[in-house]
């Protein structure tokens, strides 16, 4: 029998306490005296979001909302990290297998009534309910909580999930695997709590104003779909006294142009910027224009599959596509909005992840260029006999450009002929999913703030894996990363193997490019994946 | 006439039926899932989200089911992107909001068209007819996707005189812009074909007989003349008033009202079947029901047709 290493007995051992500092508008002393009389705080959403239930939702300006109107277990503060929610503290046992959340008793619904634990196991219980049908009942199943596969499958009821009410006040998850991050994992929408009552007695309607019970700084005053959204602060919210704007409105604005003038127009606080006119903006407005690293990385995935053309199958021709791309004159010149040009999978700004020193990151372009051309021309291509290749695309001006750049620059320095397919959004998505393509565009943005949300993406097993890549050593080193106390050495590992084998053709980490109100303070900046919260806001007089 | 109604009714049942199985059938053969995104949905969860549906069965039987709980019910269904509406609800609340500045633009675009290209007619060549000829030509090389920004960047941003969107209910000052948006191309359009129509009148016999007869100018402008010019300008109306009030993406997104079109063409994009199926189903009645409107008001203004 192997035994058991002692740093291993310690962690089954020993429960580890994390107890967490709370957040709020924190206000410097020369920000308190200028303070505008009406706190409001307006924002641009680019649609009308699909649900303003947290299990059903799947995005992100949903979740905007919802971090305002529900709040989960654990928040996260203007850096990322961890703050207390309804939890104050929670422990992990049995090598991050099980966890306990201690809930604070002050917290309540808006209507008054007590946020208990068990409002936790209905919604978690509800989110993998099939009755329920939520598209994102994976998320739970990515949690590894005990049961919610089967659950889904329709195999075993609702009430097996592995998720119980000890008490009122205490919630403990057992998991089927270790894993350190889950406490991060809770502060997405999937895991808030819901109103019991109110779900079962409104149907769908409960979401609407008339009817919503919530338990965030916020509650929902008003929703005209696909006009605005107004939420004011809740008075029943347990820390209500630190919340400073008192009234929250999100406009739906389609057009990115009309938004930036209604925003010049003063009619919203915050709103994204249209592609390629940060460098305007920065100059003019230096106090309102920002890019700040958004947890998202752009790529082409390659296809590993049958379907591909069989000189991908080359690591020298991969290698010789990635090394030909001029990274830094796409995202200087093309997408002008400080994007960091990507050598490796998982977002630099990622928390805990140190950048692997991927080798021909290093190396001049041009040295690169003259190195992709040997390559080629030892697997076998030449002007006479050229690859040619299949690179499909979603309909965006953004995509077309960078396609077009990618492939003159394939066409001048290696003789590869691409044919640029694009695809409106579903289609495209059914194309990728059946690998009729040699390349596809992807992207992928990080579901919680650590390093395996990317890199899980390139298992086997994940369906997220656009070109099929089966590495039995990736693989095993992911598989390996939930146990470790430490994962980084994998995944630094990992992300050599991605390079070594180029795996995919990383090309750039992404910015978030906004305006922002120079009167609105308390924005989470270092927050990388933008998830800020209208009770750390507060509003500056002009 | 009564007969020709009745009959004409009768036939749009069939019509409209035919156009929801044409459409279910085109929507169906469509590729893309309105459940795709990024990150593939599970077989188990996509499976039941199918389930939730009814997208599990057979063809055939959602066709039926479909069409059953229209006619029996009235039913549309549920969204499938906007979990927490039905489309009853969506088109309820989307339809009258583009209903109200789709009619207001309608009335706009008729009374300023044909009092411009009346005036045009009256006084062909004449300082009066260039400028209002220039205008409607003017407006009509604007369309609507230019104006909108055109008129956010002027009466917005420059002179902020008015909101640059919302809907707020319908209030005057978030109707204004849309409105003048959305009018202007038809209003140049109904201006054009009023003014060729009228001088084609106003050459005709029974104009030179009226008029020798001594009838004031603005008698037999109004009654003979304007009457029978109206007859090409009402056949352009009947379609171009239920494009109107059935939505337009261009003021939807620009204007961010809330109205139908915004939906109409994210359900096309979402693959939101049954928001899909709902709009056109809406769109297509009132198609009908329009265009047996302008059929009826033809037979009122001009005596020789005859049902």
């Amino acid at each position: 029998m192997q035994p058991i290493p002692l740093t291993r007995i310690f962690t089954l051992l020993i429960s580890l306490i994390f107890t967490l500092t709370c957040t709020a508008a924190d206000i410097p002393a020369s920000d308190q005296e200028n303070l505008a009389v009406e706190q409001t705080f307006t924002y641009r959403m680019s649609a009308e979001i699909p649900t303003l239930d947290p299990q059903l939702n799947e995005d992100s300006e949903g979740y905007d909302v919802l971090r305002d109107l529900f709040e989960g277990l654990l928040n996260q503060d203007s850096t990322g990290k961890l703050a207390p929610g309804v939890a104050k503290e929670f422990q992990s046992k049995n090598n991050n297998q099980t966890f306990t959340f201690l809930l604070r008793n002050d917290a309540r619904w808006s209507n008054g009534d007590p946020v208990t634990a068990h409002d936790f196991v209905y919604a978690w219980r509800r989110a993998v309910d099939p009755n329920t049908a939520s598209p994102y009942s994976w998320y739970i199943s990515l949690a590894t909580v005990r049961n919610a596969d089967d659950i889904i499958a329709g195999n075993k009821p609702p009430k097996e999930l592995g998720v119980k009410a000890v008490d009122d006040f205490t919630l403990e998850v057992q998991l089927d695997q270790s894993l350190p991050y889950f406490p991060e994992m809770t502060t997405y929408a999937t895991l808030f709590p819901v109103h019991k009552a109110t779900v079962e007695n409104h149907g769908i309607k409960w979401t609407r104003p008339e009817n919503i019970v919530s338990n965030g700084a916020y509650v929902l005053t008003e929703h005209i779909p696909n006009e605005y959204h107004m939420r004011k602060r809740n008075s029943m919210y347990w820390n209500n006294e630190a919340t400073v704007i008192d009234t929250v409105i999100g406009r739906v604005i389609n057009d990115v142009n009309q938004a930036l003038t209604r925003y010049f127009a003063g009619e919203v606080d915050y709103t994204e910027t249209p592609p390629g006119q940060y460098p305007n903006l920065v100059k003019k407005y230096p106090d309102e224009a920002t890019s700040v690293p958004n947890l998202c990385t752009y790529y082409y995935a390659i296809n590993h599959t049958e379907s591909a053309n069989p000189g991908l199958h080359d690591v020298r021709v991969r290698k010789a596509l990635s090394y030909a791309i001029d990274r830094n004159l796409l995202v200087d010149q093309v997408l002008k909005g400080g994007q960091y040009p990507a050598y490796n999978f998982v977002h630099r700004a990622t928390a805990g992840f140190e950048m692997p020193v991927i080798e021909y990151s290093s190396i001049p372009q041009n040295e690169l260029d003259a190195k992709a051309k040997d390559l080629m021309i030892a697997a076998g291509y030449s002007p006479e006999n050229p690859l040619t290749l299949k690179l499909i695309y979603n309909t965006s001006e953004s995509h077309k450009q960078i396609a077009t750049v990618v492939s003159q620059l394939w066409k001048q320095k290696l003789g590869v002929q691409t044919e640029l397919v694009n695809y409106e959004w579903k289609t495209y998505l059914q194309i990728r999913q059946t690998q009729e393509f040699d390349l596809a565009r992807a992207a992928w943005c990080g579901d919680y703030n650590e390093a395996s949300t990317f890199l899980d993406l390139m298992t086997t097993a994940s369906t997220s894996n656009a070109g099929r890549l089966s590495n039995p050593e990736v693989d095993r080193l992911m598989a390996e990363s939930k146990t470790l106390e430490n994962p980084q050495g994998n995944y630094t590992a990992v992300e050599l193997i991605l390079a070594d084998e180029m795996a995919l053709i990383p090309i750039y980490h992404y910015t978030s490019v906004f305006m922002l109100n120079s009167q609105i303070k308390g924005w989470p900046y270092d927050n990388v994946q933008k998830n800020w919260y209208s009770k750390d806001l507060y509003r500056i007089k002009n | 006439m009564a007969f020709y109604i009745t009959r004409r009714i009768l036939v749009a049942v069939p019509t409209i039926l035919a156009l929801i199985v044409f459409s279910f059938i085109i929507m169906y053969l469509a590729p893309g899932s309105p459940f795709a995104g990024e990150r593939p949905l599970p077989e188990a969860t996509l499976a039941n989200i199918e389930a939730l549906y009814g997208l599990n069965r057979p063809f055939y039987e959602q066709v039926f089911r479909y069409v059953w709980n229209i006619v029996v019910h009235f039913d549309f269904g549920p969204s499938l992107v906007y979990r927490d509406r039905s489309v009853s609800e969506i088109i309820a609340q989307g339809f009258p909001v583009t209903l109200t500045y789709g009619f207001l633009s309608f009335i706009v675009a008729v009374s300023v068209g044909v009092v411009l290209g009346v005036v045009a007619a009256l006084r062909q060549n004449s300082w009066l007819d260039y400028l209002a000829v220039g205008v409607s030509i003017g407006a009509q090389v604007l369309p609507n996707f230019v104006m909108a920004p055109i008129l956010v960047l002027t009466f917005t941003l420059w002179l902020g005189w008015l909101p640059g969107g919302g809907w707020q209910g319908g209030e005057l000052p978030y109707l204004i812009l849309p409105v003048i948006a959305l009018s202007t191309s038809f209003m140049a359009s109904i201006a054009r074909i009023t003014r060729s129509s009228m001088l084609e009148v106003l050459n005709a016999d029974f104009i030179f007989t009226v008029r020798a007869k001594g009838l004031p100018k603005r008698r037999w402008v109004l009654r003979h003349a304007l009457k029978p010019a109206m007859l090409p300008v009402i056949s352009y109306l009947g379609p171009t008033f239920v494009g109107l009030i059935t939505g337009s993406v261009v003021i939807d997104i620009y204007f961010s009202t809330g109205g139908i079109g915004q939906y109409f063409v994210n359900a096309a994009i979402n693959r939101d079947y049954s928001l899909i199926m709902g709009i056109t189903i809406l769109t297509g009645t009132l198609t009908v029901v329009f265009n047996l409107l302008v059929d009826i008001a033809y037979a009122w203004i001009d005596p020789r047709i005859r049902y």
